[in-house]
């Protein structure tokens, strides 16, 4: 049996540390919101041929007077142009200019969303996200409703919901550095993973968290340190293998799949890695932590 | 007894795939019962989204500022017909207009070729215009360069007949010259002033104005009562064309303006279709070689199970007529890895029990009533977050929250009802008991797990 319990401390450090880089990169270089939350367009073309300097194509735009201009590389032969919201007539007059100076482009994509949209969106997602956190927390209270002491329930809740908000940094740091040094946008796909992976985590924990409770009725009265290692030895294998499978067609998407859902993907990776990990080594030591911190309070 | 019913299960399951296989198979997505004698045939088809088959997606916003709010659905309801009439002349193989919350519309557009053109053909308001000739017409000045000009807008006065009072537009040719032409056909008020307007102005022209540019200004000869007039410019035979089915749509009775727009290539489309089925391919197959590798024999079982909801999945979309998106695809290949968890719950429970000493059939029932609960928790928090994301998200998100919710369900029939099925039936058999074949090593493992 592993004694994963005994290096609670050092798991709760590297959380913390992963957690104040996260919050530090939201707080400096913050998240780059898509066209989809700030309105605009996006549109991709591909070359036949060797494609030009996105520098350049950027240059040729700018100097052709269109605002917010943003050339990204995509593979091999495709380029990601974003610029402010604009127009339908300035749509075509941007791949007029650009297929007049660039010979066999041809578009690919184009997407187009107003400022309006752009705000109903962000709106959208907030209520999403507000509506899923609530759903999790009361099912969270549901689940653990009939959980003896010495822990008492809402103490599993609160445990699991901080494995959680851990989980989501660490995806939203990771999106937020990505957005400072790759120009990652997050859009309505990402909330989505977001959301996804709070449903997603949640579960591993829970069953750790079952396994805590069913362990604290049959051994009642028995050492709460060693009850919470003995569960998580008795489910580490259930939960690394459920994770695993789901890292498995993830990645497989991740690699292979389509382009346009690839950081959609690449969030779902991350957040579920993320949550695995903190089921198991942050949600069922801070159990312990509560109760050895409330028990010395007492004396 | 038991036994009997255990069999019924099991040929349950087999004729539930091979249905499931017949409509997920490209040729066999045809169900009938004429022979049968039952009047129903119909055909599933995989339907592709727009960003899987190529095409448009266009948000419009009507500016309901000019229309007292009685009249705002009827308007929408309106103006979805209108366009709905623009649109069917593309001739895009099922088109979709359909009203969006109180003041938007939503276009779709599969495998449109020429978008732009879609889109100014859907946005315009054909505006059909008679005017006279001005009796006081404005004083012609030479401008600083000696030129005089005359704007047609200037030497005709609108006469309150326009497109309004039109009943019908109809492609004709001219009997003589075999040009084509376009023959108005007005209604009752519009054919009695046009009566009044042509016997006021007999051996005048009158101007015939579209979208505020003059199409032809024929002399009037005599007095027209019978409400038919003629537009003769020199058309081409599309341009006529065209304009009849412009004329015919109507007008819009709300401004529209173009606020969202998406627009995915054929080829992005096609690409994307082959990335996420060779994606999902790999998925499954690693997915299936690590079950086979960890949980052996009940592994193999897990994997048949996960085959036949792959094909119970992929049958229900059919089925449902659920569209498919690039988002919802990721959706469906995600829930194969979640499909096995229960698998995996259920088969470390059913260790757990053979490790405790149970007999094999004792430990697969334990493991099987025991891992319930963690099934179905665990299955729950993300069917919360399917059915917020469905009800709440957008187009693309309802995509993913569709197929993965489906999924999940789907799979908690396959990974627990079609799994134990199975594996009741070979824990039956003596030859299969060994504890190997089901991912414990041996008895020195169990003895120090005990």
């Amino acid at each position: 049996m592993l004694n994963l319990m005994k290096y609670y401390k050092a798991w709760f450090l590297v959380s913390a540390l992963i957690s104040v880089v996260a919050i530090a990169a939201l707080l400096v270089y913050g998240l780059k919101p898509g066209i989809d939350f700030r309105g605009g367009t996006l549109t991709q073309v591909g070359f036949a041929n060797t494609p030009p300097d996105s520098a350049q194509v950027g240059e040729t735009l700018r100097a052709a007077g269109f605002e917010g201009v943003q050339v990204q590389v995509l593979g091999e032969r495709s380029m990601v142009i974003r610029t402010s919201p604009q127009e339908n007539e300035e749509h075509l007059r941007l791949i007029q200019v650009l297929s007049e100076k660039y010979e066999g482009m041809i578009e690919e994509q184009f997407t187009s969303i107003g400022p309006v949209i752009g705000r109903e969106l962000k709106g959208q997602a907030a209520v999403q996200l507000i509506l899923v956190s609530l759903g999790i927390i009361f099912y969270i209270a549901y689940a653990f409703r009939k959980v003896t002491r010495p822990v008492s329930s809402w103490r599993f809740g609160v445990a699991a919901i901080v494995a959680l908000v851990h989980d989501l940094l660490i995806v939203i740091g990771v999106f937020a550095i990505l957005g400072h040094y790759r120009g990652v946008e997050v859009d309505s796909l990402f909330v989505t993973a977001l959301l996804t992976v709070l449903g997603f985590s949640v579960h591993d924990t829970i069953v750790v968290f079952d396994r805590i409770r069913e362990n604290l009725r049959i051994r009642a009265g028995a050492n709460l340190f060693e009850i919470i290692n003995n569960s998580i030895n008795q489910t580490l294998i259930r939960s690394l293998n459920t994770s695993l499978t789901v890292v498995f067609v993830l990645a497989a998407l991740f690699l292979f799949g389509g382009e346009s859902i690839h950081y959609f993907v690449l969030a779902l990776l991350i957040g579920i890695v993320a949550g695995t990990y903190s089921s198991i080594f942050i949600a069922s030591p801070i159990l312990y932590v509560w109760h050895t911190w409330e028990v010395s309070r007492r004396k | 007894m038991k036994k009997t019913s255990l069999y019924l299960k099991f040929l349950l399951i087999v004729l539930l795939t091979a249905a499931a296989v017949y409509i997920v198979i490209p040729g066999g997505s045809r169900i009938s019962l004429k022979p049968l004698k039952i009047n129903y045939e119909k055909q599933f088809d995989l339907k592709l989204g727009l960003d899987l088959q190529g095409g448009s997606h266009l948000v419009y916003q009507a500016d309901m500022a000019d229309i007292v709010s009685d009249a705002r659905g009827d308007a929408m309801t309106a103006a979805r017909d209108v366009i709905e009439r623009r649109v069917n002349a593309f001739g895009v193989s099922e088109p979709l207009v359909q009203v969006s919350g109180s003041d938007r519309l939503i276009v779709e557009l599969p495998g449109i070729k020429d978008i732009n053109e879609a889109i100014k053909l859907i946005g315009q308001t054909p505006f059909l215009e008679f005017r006279i000739e001005n009796p006081n017409p404005p004083t012609l000045t030479p401008d600083e360069n000696g030129n005089i000009s005359l704007s047609a807008d200037n030497a005709f006065i609108p006469t309150g007949l326009s497109g309004k009072q039109l009943k019908r537009a109809t492609l004709e040719f001219d009997p003589n010259t075999g040009i084509p032409q376009v023959l108005l056909q007005f209604d009752a008020e519009g054919t009695k002033l046009f009566a009044d307007i042509t016997a006021a102005n007999i051996n005048k022209r009158i101007a015939i104005f579209l979208d505020g540019e003059i199409l032809s200004a024929p002399t009037v000869s005599s007095s027209i009562s019978n409400g038919q007039a003629v537009i003769s410019g020199q058309f081409t035979l599309q341009e006529a064309r065209d304009l009849v089915t412009r004329l015919n749509s109507g007008a819009l009775p709300v401004p529209i303006k173009l606020i969202q727009q998406q627009t995915i290539g054929a080829t992005l489309g096609l690409q994307s279709v082959q990335k996420s089925v060779a994606a999902g391919l790999i998925g499954f197959v690693i997915v299936a070689l690590f079950m086979l590798v960890y949980y052996r024999l009940a592994g193999l079982l897990a994997v048949l199970a996960l085959a036949i909801y792959a094909f119970l999945a992929l049958a229900m979309f059919k089925l449902f007529g659920i569209t498919l998106t690039l988002a919802g695809i990721a959706g469906f290949i995600l829930s194969v890895g979640m499909a096995v968890d229960a698998n995996i719950l259920i088969f470390e429970r059913m260790k757990e029990e053979l490790r405790k000493g149970k007999t094999l059939d004792r430990a697969v029932e334990d493991g099987f009533s025991r891992a319930w609960l963690s099934v179905r928790d665990s299955n729950f928090s993300s069917l919360i977050t399917t059915f917020i994301l469905g009800y709440f998200g957008s187009s693309i998100i309802r995509g993913f929250a569709i197929t993965l919710a489906l999924g999940i369900l789907v799979s908690m029939f396959t990974a627990i009802t079609v799994t134990r099925t199975f594996l009741r039936l070979l824990v039956g058999h003596n030859l299969l008991v060994h504890h190997w074949l089901y991912g414990v090593s041996s008895m020195a493992e169990e003895k120090q797990h005990a």
